[in-house]
């Protein structure tokens, strides 16, 4: 079982992202600690990209800040190895193709293993994609962690199947960001999930409220929450640390006991 | 290797959400590309609504002060619109109400496929929004009004450089929020299978129809044609029909901006490098670390950081040399054009009448240089007037 299975081993996991570098690598140093601390079971990581393309205003911002701060990959990868002397959750990057692809692919997934990380979401490469991904994750030890959508509908058991780590399921139609209501059908998507694998089915895109966070974890093993952290780390900057903290465990909170 | 790829470039980097679509896309587009009647209402709508076939114009007066090889335009400038975007959206738009789709969204970047998408939008009766750069709705703002007054809902893009790419980018984000009524309609041969290749086959008609004119013209296959590259429609579709014919050359004219060695261009075969950016593999301008670069040109056409898939192929294996044409050649161009033979070319086509003028002199008079005139060039009279110092309010 890989680290990232392992996260869902202790009940409804609480899955947080942040961008790294937003809005300095040094907060987003503290802040995976903060979120750990916390309560949360996984952390995803996103290096920054001039070009979000499946992000909403909030996430685009950080990515924006971010870029502007002057993150790079390489500070990324060394923010990592500082940060895996002391914090012990599973860590997944999420970026898309083109910095891993840029950087070597293969050169991107070595490093990215040897200072700790334990997977990879590429929002940008699909099921028929990711054969210039999975097998270098595979070689170095990451999981490389698909998608599945509302529109996935067929496509969902040929993507369970070879899912590694976990399946994210992606809540509704649109980009990441917070919305009012959630009105996809998470407990088919979910259960069409667990048909295909044994492996945890996570849900995310729009999930900002305990009480969202609370009704998604009645229906899956899992729930991501960005937005909802990016948009605190937006507010606060280099002090988002007592806000961020709170958010995330009144995510956890709810979902592991409701709202 | 997954579908929709020409040589290693090409691809399908698109999130899941939108997988399907273009599944949708492919099948419906295989299904209906060799159907009599589609290619019959299509026929019908180049030839009653576009006006093509497209003139093949010797132009005299720029071959004698040239000095050199015959040239001749092929006249797209003449197209209902203004432009050879409405022969990729008047195929895309038949194959989006064939689908049921009742909405259409694209993206613009100097207004000209916003204008023939909410042209024929209205003409089939389907809703239509487009994503504009705010910066470009600036420097386009005749064009922002057509489209409203066609019945287009135009949406300001102010992410990111607020220019074409960023258009792509929101346009994109877009269908993933609605895609059950809608189609978006790509306007270059790039983005994800099967988009490359939907979009140059519609274009493709710029060649078929170039070969036929000069066949019967001259009586033989033209030494050179040439094309200006942003996205690159213009060019795969004057291009296409003679990729076979290896007497053919063909060129492809890069925006160079300020200059190839500096930052301010758009010249991507020229300066870019592989990477993977708006569902495809290609050559992109962008830093070492991925990061897309801000791109410029005076052509807000020409004004993009990547090139379709095919074209990155076509310079892999030597097919079609691409160069690159600074701002002041294509002013000069533009210039050059209206004066010698009374044709204002749009900026972005004025890149490859640029490269033309240094090429031909240098060309025997038995040989025969086709130029492909994408667009006319009254949008850019403003723009063009200010690059000279001088103030015009429209």
């Amino acid at each position: 079982m890989s680290n990232i299975q392992k996260a869902f081993d202790r009940g409804k996991a609480l899955i947080a992202f942040l961008t790294c570098g937003d809005p300095d690598l040094e907060t987003t140093e503290r802040l995976i600690a903060a979120m750990a601390a916390a309560g949360a079971d996984l952390i995803e990581l996103g290096i920054p990209f001039s070009d979000p393309t499946a992000e909403g205003p909030v996430i685009q911002a950080a990515n924006l800040r971010a870029l502007s701060g002057g993150t790079t990959t390489d500070a990324v990868f060394d923010m990592v190895r500082r940060v895996r002397q002391t914090v012990a959750v599973p860590l997944v990057f999420m970026t898309y193709a083109n910095v891993v692809f840029s950087y070597g692919t293969e050169r991107f997934i070595r490093t990215a293993a040897e200072v700790g990380m334990d997977g990879l979401i590429l929002p940008d490469v699909p099921f028929e994609e990711k054969g210039e991904f999975a097998p270098a994750c595979r070689a170095y030890g990451l999981d490389f962690v698909p998608l599945v959508a509302p529109t996935s509908k067929g496509r969902v058991p040929m993507i369970a199947k070879e899912a590694e780590g976990f399946v994210y399921c992606v809540s509704s139609l649109g980009v990441t960001g917070m919305r009012d209501s959630i009105t996809s059908e998470i407990g088919a998507m979910v259960g069409r999930v667990r048909a295909a694998t044994d492996l945890p089915a996570a849900v995310g895109f729009g999930i900002s409220t305990p009480e969202q966070a609370a009704e998604m974890a009645r229906e899956a093993d899992g729930v991501i929450v960005g937005s909802a952290i990016v948009d605190l780390i937006g507010q606060y900057g280099r002090e988002a640390e007592p806000a961020v903290s709170a958010c995330v465990s009144a995510m956890k909170k709810a979902i592991t006991s409701g709202p | 290797m997954s579908k929709g790829r020409f040589g290693t470039h090409g691809g399908q980097y698109i999130p899941e959400l939108l997988m399907n679509a273009v599944i949708e896309l492919e099948e419906a587009y295989d299904r209906y590309k060799n159907d009599p009647q589609f290619c019959a209402e299509l026929a019908e709508l180049f030839k009653n609504y576009a006006g093509r076939p497209s003139l093949l114009y010797f132009a005299r007066k720029m071959t004698d002060d040239l000095g050199g090889a015959k040239v001749y335009l092929k006249r797209e400038d003449l197209n209902h619109t203004g432009a050879h975007k409405i022969n990729n959206v008047l195929g895309q738009t038949l194959l989006a109400k064939k689908m049921g789709k009742t909405r259409v969204i694209a993206e613009t970047g100097a207004g000209q496929h916003g204008v023939a998408t909410a042209t024929a939008a209205a003409l089939m009766g389907l809703d239509c929004e487009i994503f504009m750069g705010e910066e470009d709705m600036r420097r386009q703002a005749l064009n922002v009004y057509k489209m409203r007054l066609l019945g287009a809902a135009v949406h300001p893009v102010t992410s990111g450089t607020a220019t074409l790419k960023d258009a792509v980018s929101e346009t994109m984000r877009e269908w993933t929020r609605r895609i059950e009524d809608t189609h978006y309609v790509l306007g270059s041969v790039m983005g994800p299978h099967p988009f490359p290749t939907i979009v140059r086959d519609f274009q493709a008609v710029i060649s078929k129809e170039i070969r036929a004119q000069i066949l019967e013209r001259e009586g033989r296959l033209p030494d050179a044609v040439l094309a200006c590259v942003g996205g690159g429609s213009n060019a795969i579709g004057a291009f296409y029909h003679f990729l076979g014919d290896e007497s053919v050359g063909l060129i492809g004219c890069e925006a160079a901006g300020r200059g190839v060695d500096t930052f301010e261009t758009a010249a991507t075969v020229t300066t870019g490098r592989l990477g993977i950016f708006h569902g495809m593999k290609s050559y992109f301008c962008q830093d070492e670390f991925g990061q897309i670069a801000p791109v410029y040109s005076i052509s807000a056409g020409l004004d993009y950081p990547g090139v379709g898939p095919e074209h990155a192929h076509l310079h892999d294996i030597g097919r079609v040399q691409y160069v690159a044409v600074t701002d002041d050649e294509a002013v000069d161009a533009f210039e050059y054009l209206s004066r010698t033979e009374g044709i204002i070319p749009a900026i972005e086509s004025a890149h490859a009448v640029a490269h033309a003028m240094k090429l031909a002199p240098g060309m025997g008079k038995d040989k025969l240089i086709v130029v492909n005139l994408s667009g006319r060039g009254d949008k850019d009279c403003a723009a063009i007037a200010r690059y000279r110092g001088e103030e015009l309010s429209e």
